[in-house]
Order: C-alpha cells, then structure tokens, then sequence
C-alpha cells in the first residue's frame, strides 16, 4: 500500500472496544490445532524473536557479557540455531551489550525515559535517550507518561513521544504502554493510537515491573490498531508483547494470533518481538524434546 | 423409593489437584472374582510431565522446610488415614483382600507413616559426620534430599506397599510421582485424598494410574527427576530402566524383594536411599596453642 497523507485523528474521542468479544477471540486463538512440523518451525521463529532482557537493580557488566553470549550461542547442542532478536538492558550497560555482541547481527536496545515509572522531567528523558543511542543502542524502549495520560493530557504524550522519536535519530523506536496501569482495553487502544501517531516504531505492552503484564486481549486490542492505523496510512508498526509470556505453547498463541490479525508480512523479527527472559530455555527445552524424544530438564540449560 | 447410590469418579492426583488423565483413557479394574470395581484413569506420558513440573516446583519449598515440620506433616497424614481407616478397609475387601488382612495392612500402614514422621529430624544425625583432615578446614558431611524422585509403587499390598515407599522419600524431602498399583487402584486414589486434606503442599506427592509398562520409559528418561525407585521384579524393565535412567544419571533404586509387610518393610536406610552426601570443607583459622581436633 502507497503510503498516504497521514491525518492525526482527535484522540479526545472515546475508542471503543468490546471487551467480551476481545476476550472471546484471544481465546480461541488458543485452541488452534497445530501440527509438528509447522510447531518446530513455530519455536524456531519464537527463539529469533526474542529480546533477551535483563532489567534489573543488580545487572552487573558481568550478567550482561553473559546474557549477550547466551544471546549468540542459545544452546551448542542443537546446531543451527537461530540468535534472538536483540538484547534488551539499561542504557548503562549498552556499551558492555556492544561489545560483547559484536558482529553477530544481535541487536542492543535499551530502555529509556525513566524506565519503568517514566516520572522524570522530558529534558531527563531525552538526554536518557540521547545517551542510550550514542552508547550503540539500536532500538531504544520508552516509556509513556501514564500518569499524564490517564489526567487527559494526551497532547502531553504525544509531544514526548514526538520529541523522543526525534531524540533517537536512526534507533528504532518502541514505546511501552504499560498497559497494566491503563486498566481498560478503550485506554490501551487510545494509547496505541497515539503512540503510532507521534511516531513508534513499534509498540509494546510492558515494562514486566507491573502485573498484569502482556495478555492476549491486550496484545490483540494493541494489533488491530495496528491493523486499523497500516488500513489508514499504510504505515506497518512492530508489536512488542513483554512480560509474562514464559512457556513456548503460549508464544505459539501468539504467533497463532499475530499471524490471523496482521498477516505474514509481521511475521519476523522486524515487526513483531516477546520481551522476555525465560521463555528461551522453555523452547530450548521444546526443540530438545522434539529431537531426542526425552523431556527435558533445566540442569542442562544455560542459566538466564 | 430407592436411593441411587453416588459412585466415585478415581481420578489422579498432580500438584495438589484431582484432573483426570490428559489422554482420556481409562480402564476397568476388577477383583479376583473379575467382578467391575471402577472407572480408572490410564495415565499418559504427558500427565506424568505434569507431574514431574509440579513436583520440581513443589521441591524447593518442601526440601528446604525445617525437618520438625516435615515430620510434623507425616503425623498429620497416619492421624488422616487412622479416621478413614473404614473406607480402606472396604476397599482392599472390594479388592480381594480377606477382612483381616485388610485391617492388618491399613494398620500397618498408619503405624509405618508415624514410624518416618519419628525419623523425619533425626536419620540426619546418624548419617551425617564431621571428618577428620589434615588441614585447617571445619570437614563436615551431611545427607541432602535428592530431588524429584519417580516411583513404580508395588502391586501387591497397593496401600501399604504405597506407603512405605513414599514415606521415605518424603521424609527426607524429596517430592514424588508415583504410579500405583494397576490392578488395585481403589486405595491408590483414596490415598491421594488423605494426603490431600494432610497439610502435604500440592506438588510433593504427585499419585498417577496406568500400566508400569507404558510408563516406566518415561519415569527412567525424564531429564527432570533426579532418582527412580522401582518395585516391579521384572529383569527386562528393569534393565531398561538402567540404561534410560542413565542419560542423566539418576539414582535407580529397586525394591523387588522387599517384604513389605514386616519389620525389613522399614528402615532409615530407606531414607537413605534417596539422599546425597554434601561434605563442606569450612576454612578455619589455625589458633597457635589452642589443639584443635580436626
């Protein structure tokens, strides 16, 4: 689709959304029968989607290189394995993340603005962002000011996200609707919109701090935005489900799901990403059943 | 006008919960007479998968608890199975057991439980030792549950040949999944709900029904269990069992001729079996004068 003169709707308007029949259909996505070959490939797909994350107080330099080469070499064992999607850190350890991922072709992003309550003045946040990217950052997670947006101030938001976008140059741009504090499917919506307006590449549900994290009614409020905004300006945006996702039969759901709402052209790592930490080893574990016929157990995998 | 009687749904017990099996199979279980006794469920791999995920999550808890406790929680469950101690009888008579001798099992079956829960804080004792060396170090060795234990629970005596193999092995901290007898299920299952209303944490033990033969692969290859405990006294599963439980070295313990009925039906050696010497080697300052020991 060409792209068009895109138009900044009035986000004042009530979105509206029916919650019963949302959760009706995330829950059928789940009950899709699905054969072993196209399992395989789905887990596959899982593992390069995948943004290892670590997001913690106590990340040192030496969890980080650890991460990073778990990131690279997911488990020796099984040879041609793809590498996950990006590293996802603090934007203090996005130096150290480069470093360590060289050449693999594995992307760094660090969270920014204020990660994760975003309760800081916009000159904070952008200079957070601005650090982030010239440390090597490729993607940058920001936060929205959820306070701001839930006092009406979405000109607020929308200002920020602008001036962040701005702020990250050639980084690609997710932003974190936290969508655990939004509390209703109307809010998570208006937020997407806004969030696609003012400029994301990609948006995200969670910063994985508050629960609920990412459902999948929220994840599939948040791609028939997707949907709707791609319809009117032809524009395609990333989709980012983080938090909580950490068993490989349900990143199947959701490949299920992203691929009956938005279609195969979403269905790689450029559009669509898990924020998540442990769900590598589960499908690590997954991929070994399938190909020794044994369960498996977690001694003999890679601490995450 | 007549009473239909409510019969009972034998279900499995995994985490602390009564599902039926994943597969939706079952069989019938008869008595001698082959007179129809139940609906059972005929467990799949995947509910003993279920099992063992559970009972890896109930581990740490459980094996980190203090020792009273544990015993504490052993008494708790003899004092359950002692006030339905008329429905087990009648379920081993269903089973073809004379009456006598069904009063004899469950007996012993509340007496062996209380038995481990005496030895849940003091087996430490007797196998644990502090180790003479020839250097300045604290050298002390002491047993340790070894984790996720599955067990092919024996035929015959199916309650009290239940009991004594899960006692031990819950006394010393380990969490279990255990098939019970295939041809006397009753008590298996009724079991599984004493332990249920026993302050026993869901995971700890995990009770499933099913043929021995179809499962024991799975119970010997699981990378997740730590040990196998079998008392079927069959040389070619018993092989098989070896060779798969070697993938990851698990402890394969077998009871074939155990007489479970007497006093060599108990023993803190049974505990034993499934725990794991740690010796610690604590630095210690060498203190000029003071002649230490060790």
């Amino acid at each position: 689709m060409a792209e068009k003169t895109i138009v900044i709707p009035s986000f004042s308007l009530p979105a509206r959304i029916d919650q019963v029949g949302i959760e009706e259909r995330a829950a059928r996505f789940t009950k899709r029968s699905i054969k072993n070959e196209t399992k395989l490939n789905g887990l596959l797909l899982t593992l390069n989607m995948i943004d290892l994350t670590t997001l913690e107080g106590k990340d040192t330099v030496g969890k980080v290189k650890q991460l990073c080469y778990k990131a690279v070499h997911l488990h020796d064992e099984y040879p041609g394995l793809p590498t996950v999607a990006a590293v996802c850190v603090y934007p203090s350890m996005v130096a150290t993340a480069k470093k360590a991922l060289g050449d693999s072709g594995v992307n760094v992003a660090s969270v920014a603005t204020a990660f994760p309550s975003g309760q800081a003045p916009r000159n904070v946040k952008i200079s957070d962002v601005k650090y982030a990217v010239q440390q090597g950052a490729d993607e940058i997670d920001m936060v929205i000011s959820r306070g701001k947006f839930l006092e009406g101030e979405y000109n607020y938001v929308f200002d920020e996200i602008a001036a962040v976008k701005e702020a990250c140059g050639e980084a690609r741009l997710k932003v974190i609707l936290e969508t655990g504090e939004l509390v209703t499917y109307d809010k998570v919506r208006r937020a997407s919109d806004i969030a696609m307006y003012a400029g994301a590449d990609f948006i995200k549900t969670s910063t994985g701090k508050i629960s609920p994290a990412a459902t999948m009614p929220v994840t599939l409020v948040m791609l028939e935005a997707i949907r709707d905004f791609y319809y009117k300006t032809g524009k395609m945006i990333g989709m980012k489900p983080a938090g909580g996702i950490s068993k490989s039969k349900l990143a199947l759901h959701y490949l299920v799901m992203l691929n009956e709402t938005l279609g195969e052209e979403w269905m790689n790592n450029h559009w669509f990403r898990f924020g998540a930490s442990s769900l590598a080893n589960d499908v690590l574990m997954q991929l070994m059943k399938a190909r020794t016929g044994v369960y498996q157990g977690k001694d003999y995998f890679s601490i995450d | 006008m007549a009473r239909l009687e409510i019969l009972k749904t034998y279900k499995i017990y995994i985490g602390g919960k009564f599902p039926r099996t994943e597969s939706g199979r079952y069989y019938i279980a008869e008595n001698a007479k082959g007179e129809k006794l139940a609906n059972v469920c005929l467990s799949s791999r995947k509910d003993f998968r279920d099992a063992v995920g559970a009972a890896r999550s109930a581990s740490g808890d459980w094996g980190s608890r203090a020792a009273f406790n544990r015993g504490q929680i052993l008494y708790r469950i003899a004092e359950m199975l002692e006030g339905r101690k008329a429905q087990f009888v009648d379920e081993l008579q269903q089973q073809s057991v004379s009456k006598a001798a069904a009063l004899k099992e469950v007996e012993t079956s509340i007496d062996r439980l209380i038995y481990y829960a005496g030895w849940c804080d003091k087996f430490q004792q007797l196998y644990s030792a502090v180790n003479p060396v020839a250097s300045s170090h604290f050298n002390f060795s002491v047993p340790e549950p070894t984790g996720v234990v599955s067990v092919i629970a024996p035929q015959n005596n199916s309650l009290l040949g239940l009991v004594s193999v899960i006692a031990p092995i819950i006394a010393g901290g380990n969490t279990c999944i255990v098939l019970g007898s295939y041809s006397k299920p009753l008590c298996v299952v009724t079991f599984a709900e004493v332990l249920n209303s026993s302050d026993v944490p869901g995971g700890v033990v995990n009770i499933l029904t099913g043929k021995p033969e179809e499962l024991a692969p799975y119970f010997a290859d699981h990378m997740d269990v730590n040990a196998i405990v079998c008392c079927e006294k069959d040389a070619v599963l018993q092989k098989m069992i070896q060779e798969k439980a070697s993938l990851n070295m698990k402890r394969v313990i077998l009871y074939d001729s155990v007489n479970w009925q007497g006093e060599a039906g108990q023993s803190p050696y049974f505990i034993m079996d499934t725990q794991e010497i740690k010796t610690t080697w604590h630095p210690i300052e060498n203190i000029g004068g003071a002649k230490a020991g060790y």
